[in-house]
């Protein structure tokens, strides 16, 4: 699914965040990406849907090789890449609707398909019942689910979640972590970046640590391992 | 790049919504648009003029070539082959000192019958060169042949005429480049403030995979409504200012040479024209203020 040889990622100002990544995400994983702040997880993450373009190295995403990806063909690898962020990223003059909606406007596809599909995912997510207010109306936890919701409406293959319960409070996250699970469960890959100990040591999965733009452990059903 | 008419339709929605969400941003870029856009108009319909005035003089540039007054028919017709064969003639018409007299009396009234009895005017060419430049080569040329009299025209004045009318095309010309680019900058500068708010949109509609043509559509209607909202004052006063212009003139233009361009004709191209001037500075402005927003 997500392959990454020799990346190398060297910002203008002189900082290495990726310093010779080597790894492989199957189909079907869920991966946590954990490790100290400014250690890379971010930028790990951000390559893969081509946020960040690599220094050197590959990145195959479906075997196509991202890192030299002509900028044109980048809203093509978006679509099939869904993205959720700590700050939600929801559009405040949109409803709830419309802004899970706006995801499938933009890729034009049919008004029949994107209501069927919006509907889905709200239902999917437990907020069918506020599809017509606005996001400032909805708690943090459900502006989060909308969030998801417009990541997946898509239907892609992989969901990249950088911090997704960094804002919120414990029991909320544990709820928002159901839902990728559940995600997760209808085989769809998830790469999710976090602080979040509890999570990461309760609902095992595979880890990844990142410290210094260099991958120092890579387990299957691994342990945050990081104090705090 | 295919869109569907759904798409545009979004688009056009979009940029409606736009340009109401930015009020304020709005009633700016519409300003300079029309501060501009009149400036423009008022200086292109005088430079018009102008031009057409130079183009009037230039046309009408002819000199008096006069005859000796014992020259015969026979040497009229020589004299006129001699002239007709110089380089960079346009047109010789012989007019005799009975049709002057009559042009004359036509002019300035009976008073003028007096002279029907003693004809003082002298046979003459009226000559017109092909290019008015060339007006003071010929006319000592014409005047080094025998049986010549006297070549008239406006010495020294046409030579300055021409100096001036360039100068002021010219300056004409900067003016209005340098208003045109005065309010590309202005309506550029505008877009980038609405679109600096718009950000988090931008980044979030390339994020779930809009191409760059999606997100800049909207913004590049938007221009478009800024420089058609903008030309409407504009092609307004320029309207009622060139009719009213053309009213007061035209009558005292009359029995001149020089005219004044015709209302009809004129006043739909020039309008035309600030509307399609408004309209690419609009696109102009926007593409500039999105592109580097672009790169997410």
């Amino acid at each position: 699914m997500i392959q990454m040889k020799k990346v190398y990622k060297k910002y203008s100002n002189g900082i290495m965040a990726a310093n010779g990544f080597d790894v492989q995400i199957n189909s079907g994983e869920f991966v946590y990406v954990v490790g100290p702040s400014g250690a890379g997880k971010t930028t790990f993450i951000k390559m893969m849907y081509r946020e960040e373009k690599p220094t050197k190295g590959t990145i195959l995403v479906d075997n196509v090789d991202i890192a030299t990806l002509k900028p044109k063909k980048v809203p093509y690898l978006r679509r099939n890449i869904g993205v959720v962020f700590q700050d939600f990223k929801l559009l405040n003059r949109l409803t709830i609707y419309e802004n899970i909606a706006f995801a499938l406007e933009v890729i034009e596809e049919q008004p029949k398909v994107i209501k069927k599909r919006v509907m889905e995912v709200l239902d999917l997510v437990g907020l069918k019942h506020k599809a017509r207010m606005m996001p400032d109306e909805l708690s943090g936890g459900e502006q989060q689910r909308i969030s998801i919701a417009r990541s997946i409406v898509n239907q892609p293959k992989v969901v990249i979640a950088d911090e997704p319960t960094g804002n919120l409070d414990p029991e909320t996250s544990w709820e928002i972590m159901n839902l990728f699970e559940e995600i997760n469960a209808r085989g769809t890959t998830i790469v999710m970046a976090t602080h979040n100990r509890e999570i990461v040591n309760t609902i095992r999965h595979r880890v990844i640590a990142i410290e210094n733009g260099v991958i120092v452990r890579d387990e299957q059903r691994g342990e945050y391992g990081y104090e705090g | 790049m295919v869109m569907k008419a759904r798409t545009l339709s979004r688009h056009l929605r979009e940029s409606l919504k736009n340009l109401a969400r930015n009020g304020w941003m709005t009633f700016a870029s519409v300003s300079a648009v029309t501060v501009t856009l009149l400036l423009v108009g008022v200086f292109t319909a005088l430079m018009l003029n102008m031009n057409k005035a130079a183009t009037d003089i230039e046309q009408d540039v002819e000199m008096n070539v006069y005859i000796e007054l014992e020259s015969g028919q026979e040497e009229i017709d020589s004299l006129e082959d001699q002239i007709t064969s110089l380089s960079g003639v346009e047109s010789v018409a012989y007019s005799s000192k009975e049709q002057e007299l009559t042009s004359l009396i036509d002019s300035f009234g009976e008073d003028m019958a007096l002279f029907e009895q003693n004809n003082p005017l002298r046979d003459k060419f009226v000559v017109k060169a092909t290019d008015p430049r060339q007006t003071e080569r010929l006319a000592t040329e014409i005047s080094d042949i025998e049986n010549i009299a006297d070549v008239e025209y406006g010495e020294g004045k046409i030579d300055q005429l021409f100096e001036t009318l360039e100068i002021s095309r010219n300056v004409g010309a900067v003016l209005i480049f340098g208003l045109l680019f005065t309010a590309m900058f202005l309506i550029s500068n505008t877009i980038k403030i609405t679109i600096v708010a718009r950000r988090r949109e931008i980044e979030i509609m390339k994020l779930v995979g809009a191409s760059n043509w999606f997100v800049r559509i909207p913004f590049i209607l938007e221009g478009i409504w800024l420089g058609i909202i903008g030309s409407i004052l504009p092609i307004g006063i320029v309207t009622v200012l060139y009719y009213n212009v053309y009213e007061f003139m035209q009558p005292r233009l009359q029995n001149s040479f020089i005219q004044i361009l015709e209302f009809t004709p004129f006043i739909y191209q020039i309008n035309a024209l600030i509307l399609l001037m408004g309209v690419v500075i609009g696109i102009w402005g926007s593409f500039m203020s999105v592109r580097k927003f672009l790169r997410v």
